[in-house]
């Protein structure tokens, strides 16, 4: 939750249990939190307040879980960070929650404190004090602490201090540059970082649970095959150098392989699902099929893998053991099936579906019941699971026309009730959108 | 560039039904427009003479009948030119997902490929590569577009 590279010099979490803000089906009434001005004692720090002010207070109002009460319309205005608030004002504003930090400056770097309070209960439900050695990581800060409050008062995993990697467009649609691009969860712009230069058409970027490397899809010297970028040391090394196309990689829940597809010229060009072990450089052939199959995506336990497949004449979904085993169709219902994607609770398959000429984003249970569409479309694509399994991003595409216009592609975001769903901005166009775990 | 994609699009038609016989529309076209010959054994050659692209049904890598004839006057042409080596390109349109359409598109240069091999093009000769849906040839968000954007194309690569 808290990361390495932050220098904790105290840091306490209250052992009472979550305060749970009850998340069912259908939507939720945002529950509603006050964020005092963030001081600071001198420019500097004040300046820091201010953007950490904003961006815990629009992780959490993002999130669709709280709002943040108008700032005009609070009584008391001091740092309460080591005063007991004055409750009884706060409850007047109907604030349930209340969250005041400070910001200084020490020997060893920028120092935050931070109080939560309970109004309602009028208690102190968690403190934070922590240091960082330089301003760099001051947005990093302010996601952590989000994760913090959100954890403390849902009861849930929090998903801010993260990031998204995804394929930057432009151009021409016939003629599309498109780069690696990555970026923290909200999309600032700070945090936008190009990863590649557009020489090479990139596809599908996906994290490694260990937080590290992206496996993705490239077009070297025309040759589409599946690279690893290294976040660490900005190399990229290719994974699938078969002797044929190999595409739609994912990482296993360990981070040792890679299971991707290969269309090998030996098997008339047909895709089948192959496992790479990293350590040894083995592959393995899962399927063996003479339709398409493809988009596989592990479980989180690494036990089995679900993914795309033509095999019975149209494009479905299948679930298999993790060698190739007990191989079982689960989407049930009419129409195009593609993109599976195994949420990290475990509990649900996210998909597209192409039926009656829109684009749908859905989920389902891994038996393929209780299918639930979240957003539909004329095109939608490559849904990616927040890392607390509660919300999916996804690209959507306008439709284009024949004198070139059209086509724009964005990035959203949206509650798995089908609540909530908004842009994730992005300097240009947006697609193939990836969430790393929590950092 | 921009004179060889628009004599690309001008030619599509001729090219989907004619079998290199009567193309005096499209040759017309193209000398009006680039101003010159065409030279024989080039890519122009190909376009205009014998068709550079088979198009393919939704969700199908088979060879239409019209496909089948296309590439019969493909192979006879590249027997005519030995030291051409082509890289046949699969191409799918927008109405699927992009791992899905790699795969399709992939599925279809292969055809295009095995069948220029099974009618006696040396493989040394020829690559093949799949573009999914991420080149479409016409931009539209329509029928009218996707009929074109699923092809296979044969380009000389030297």
């Amino acid at each position: 939750m808290i990361k390495k590279i932050l220098i904790i010099l105290f840091f306490s979490l209250n052992a009472n249990a979550a305060l749970e803000v009850t998340i069912a089906q259908g939507k939720v009434e945002p529950t509603p939190i006050a964020i005092t001005q963030i001081f600071g004692t001198d420019s500097d720090t004040a300046r820091y307040g201010n953007t950490l002010r904003q961006i815990i207070s629009n992780n959490l109002t993002n999130s669709g879980l709280f709002y943040t009460v108008n700032e005009d319309l609070y009584i008391q205005s001091d740092n309460l960070v080591e005063k007991v608030p004055r409750f009884e004002d706060w409850k007047l504003i109907k604030a349930q929650f209340l969250l005041s930090a400070d910001v200084s400056k020490t020997d060893k770097g920028i120092r935050l404190r931070m109080r939560l309070y309970d109004v309602f209960n009028a208690k102190e439900i968690e403190k934070l004090q922590l240091t960082i050695p330089d301003e760099n990581l001051i947005r990093r800060v302010g996601h952590t602490v989000s994760d913090i409050v959100y954890e403390r008062i849902t009861g849930e995993t929090g998903y801010f201090d993260t990031r998204i990697v995804y394929v930057s467009e432009i151009g021409p649609l016939d003629q599309r540059v498109k780069r690696l691009a990555i970026m923290d969860q909200d999309g600032h712009i700070d945090s936008h970082q190009f990863l590649t230069d557009g020489k090479n058409m990139v596809l599908t970027p996906r994290f490694a649970p260990n937080k590290q490397l992206i496996t993705y899809m490239e077009y070297k010297n025309n040759l589409p095959r599946v690279y690893i970028y290294n976040l660490k040391t900005g190399e990229r090394e290719i994974v699938g150098d078969f002797p044929g196309m190999t595409f739609a990689p994912r990482f296993s829940p360990d981070s040792q392989s890679v299971v991707m597809s290969f269309s090998d010229p030996n098997n008339a060009a047909n895709s089948e699902i192959y496992l790479m072990d990293l350590n040894t450089r083995s592959r393995s052939r899962l399927t063996n099929d003479s339709g398409i199959d493809t988009s596989p995506s592990f479980s989180p336990d690494g036990e089995k893998i679900v993914f795309n497949s033509d095999r019975g004449g149209s494009p479905q979904l299948f679930i298999m053991d993790k060698n190739g085993d007990n191989i079982k169709r689960i989407s049930k219902g009419r129409g195009v099936y593609g993109n599976p994607v195994w949420s990290p609770r475990g509990d649900l398959i996210a998909f597209t579906k192409l039926t009656q000429g829109n684009f749908h984003i859905g989920v389902m249970d891994l038996n393929g019941n209780n299918e639930r569409v979240i957003v539909r479309d004329f095109a939608l694509e490559s849904p990616a699971w927040s890392p607390n399994g509660r919300y999916l991003i996804f690209h959507r595409q306008k439709r284009s026309n024949l004198d070139g216009t059209g086509g724009e592609v964005t990035i959203h975001f949206i509650d798995i009730t089908g609540y909530n769903e908004r842009i994730i901005p992005t300097p240009r166009d947006g697609s193939d959108p990836a969430w790393s775990p929590l950092l | 560039m921009l004179i060889v994609a628009g004599f690309f699009l001008a030619s599509c038609a001729a090219t989907n039904t004619d079998q290199g016989g009567d193309v005096d529309a499209a040759s017309a076209s193209a000398s009006s427009s680039s101003g010159g010959e065409i030279t024989a054994g080039t890519q122009e050659d190909l376009i205009v003479n014998v068709g550079d692209r088979v198009f393919f049904e939704f969700d199908s890598s088979e060879l239409t009948v019209d496909a089948q004839a296309t590439l019969d006057a493909q192979a006879a042409w590249l027997m005519q030119y030995p030291d051409t080596n082509i890289t046949v390109e699969g191409h799918a349109d927008e109405r699927g997902t992009r791992e899905y359409n790699l795969a399709l598109g992939d599925k279809r240069a292969f055809s295009v490929y095995s069948y220029l091999a099974q009618a006696g093009i040396d493989t040394n000769r020829m690559e093949y590569v799949s573009w999914g849906k991420e080149r479409p040839e016409v931009i539209g968000s329509d029928e009218t577009a996707y009929s074109q954007n699923r092809r296979g194309v044969t380009l000389v690569s030297n």
